[in-house]
């Protein structure tokens, strides 16, 4: 007799959890609040991302076309895999003296992992982070970017 | 084929038949292999092979100076980066005899939380799906979607976040992390509550739990089984409780203990621990003190000669981190004892004369993370 009852409220207590379940799918999905599902790229426009996020090293230029890089290699030297190769030069300033400045800073996208350690331990803050964050191409050499712009010079005062 | 005719007829037992499960089974969330062998339905012994994602991340870290280190810790088990951070920078802190500032031990616990909290979500998440409810991975990630925006607006990553260094954290925590978590804690009390009502006291999810994949105590010990799963079988391993590191000594939580020792108890020793994780960030989130994000640290960070090791919980388990030092700016050897791979381990054990799909429940109670086995 007992197993029979057993059977029964096993039954009972079986669709009843089924039921408290789809309560709630069914709540969900008649008034599903919040919408979290962001209908990327549709909505690529207007797509904001927050302000400290990293998409990619960046060098900071002003509107002058001017930096703060003074070509020292500390960034390079921090990289844990290499991305950074810091290629300086020597020009002959207007006092004479010859001093170092950056020929090209180049960054390989590809081997980056964002940890943050170049932005941080730049001496003269001269990097960043940049928002763009739809690195696809075709071609892996087109992720080795030169971060200071063509034309461009230090800010004076900063060496 | 020579070898398979050769061998003895005694050893081929009848109506056994192997088959693999793995490297690309989506029940083992990574490229683990399991080699199970079976008896109709019955699993006999499995053999798990491993190696699939090895990285050589310990000998990558014998190149790497202490801050480049933590870039791979993330990389370890990336449910608990910030967890496996916080190892390396209490290592090098201890070893260094730094004091850190009390801001910085706030924010790592309460992001070492946020990090359990998050892990356990997608635990559930996924382990839903894989016993067939698929609307258990949409809720657990929709909830998860917003501990990754407190996240990617403090740290700047989403999922690598790299935010612990040796003295510190990276960068101050932006001036609306305390109001966002509020904002989480305020919701996830809500949704949390359907968890229970869709999985925890459904009646399919349990006849499939309850009973399946018994962990002794003594087995749990012996094989080294520790976290939510050692838990789950009784055994008080919380290294937040036995080694008090960062805030943990000062914090009010329960260490969450069950005794039925099956899948369901390693489960609702999770689901538990959620509850925890959110009353230890309750306690902390207002009274994070002013002061400095970091302490100040040389520029090169060398180890004295010597030995050390330092252990956190990890939201899998104690991850055990073993450093020797030749004094330099490198490590001379860096050992993770990863909680995942002994847990991997047990596996075997517990899932002898189960049936094939109940493989699939008792792998997902033990959480497994292929990363953190293979490292
Ligand atoms: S970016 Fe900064 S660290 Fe790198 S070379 Fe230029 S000044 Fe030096
Ligand atoms: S973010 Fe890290 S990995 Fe990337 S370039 Fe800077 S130091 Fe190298």
């Amino acid at each position: 007799m007992n197993s029979f009852f057993k059977y029964f409220s096993d039954i009972f207590h079986g669709v009843k959890s089924l039921l408290i379940g789809m309560s709630v799918t069914g709540r969900y999905f008649f008034s599903p609040g919040q919408i979290v599902t962001q209908q990327y790229p549709e909505n690529r426009k207007n797509l904001q991302m927050f302000e400290r996020f990293k998409g990619e090293v960046i060098m900071l230029h002003d509107g002058n076309n001017q930096h703060r890089c003074n070509g020292c290699g500390i960034c390079e030297n921090n990289c844990p895999n290499g991305s950074i190769e810091v290629i300086p030069a020597k020009i002959t300033g207007e006092d004479g003296k010859s001093k170092r400045v950056i020929d090209k800073h180049i960054y390989h996208l590809g081997m980056c992992t964002f940890c943050g350690l170049c932005v941080k331990n730049c001496p003269s803050n001269a990097l960043g982070f940049g928002q763009e964050f739809e690195h696809a191409v075709f071609d892996r050499s087109k992720l080795t970017k030169v971060l200071n712009q063509p034309g461009s010079s230090i800010i004076k005062g900063v060496e | 084929m020579k070898e398979i005719i050769n061998l003895p007829v005694s050893n081929i037992e009848e109506e056994e038949y192997h088959i693999n499960m793995g490297p690309q089974h989506p029940s083992t969330h990574g490229v683990l292999r399991l080699l199970v062998s079976l008896q109709g339905e019955m699993v006999r012994s499995l053999k798990p092979h491993c190696g699939y994602i090895h990285r050589g991340i310990e000998k990558m870290c014998e190149k790497d100076t202490y801050p480049q280190v933590i870039h791979l810790t993330d990389r370890i088990d990336y449910l608990s980066a910030h967890i496996n951070n916080h190892a390396v920078c209490l290592l090098v802190e201890k070893a260094l005899e730094v004091d850190v500032p009390e801001r910085v031990r706030y924010i790592r616990t309460i992001m070492d939380e946020l990090a359990r909290i998050q892990s356990h979500q997608l635990w559930w998440s996924s382990f839903g799906m894989d016993l067939g409810g698929l609307t258990c991975f949409f809720y657990g990630l929709r909830d998860r979607e917003m501990i990754l925006d407190i996240w990617e607006e403090t740290t700047g990553s989403r999922f690598l976040q790299s935010y612990n260094c040796p003295g510190g954290v990276m960068q101050d925590i932006h001036p609306n992390f305390q109001k966002k978590v509020h904002a989480f804690l305020k919701t996830f009390k809500k949704k949390i509550k359907d968890y229970d009502r869709i999985l925890s006291g459904n009646v399919i999810f349990e006849n499939r739990s309850q009973g399946v994949g018994i962990l002794s105590k003594e087995d749990a010990i012996s094989y080294g089984v520790t976290g939510p799963s050692g838990r789950g079988s009784g055994w008080s391993c919380d290294v937040r409780k036995t080694e008090p590191y960062s805030m943990y000594g000062k914090v009010q939580f329960n260490e969450v203990l069950r005794y039925e020792c099956d899948t369901y108890s390693r489960y609702m020793v999770r689901m538990q621990e959620m509850h925890e994780s959110m009353n230890i960030i309750e306690q902390l989130i207002d009274n994070i003190p002013e002061g400095e994000h970091s302490a100040k640290m040389k520029a090169v960070i060398k180890l004295p000669a010597g030995e050390y090791f330092q252990r956190v919980e990890s939201a899998r388990g104690e991850l055990g981190l073993f450093v020797v030092s030749d004094g330099n700016k490198t490590p001379y050897r860096m050992k993770f004892r990863t909680p995942s791979f002994s847990n991997l381990s047990v596996l075997d054990h517990i899932s002898r004369g189960m049936k094939i799909a109940d493989l699939v429940a008792i792998g997902a109670s033990l959480d497994l993370v292929i990363p953190d086995i293979d490292r």
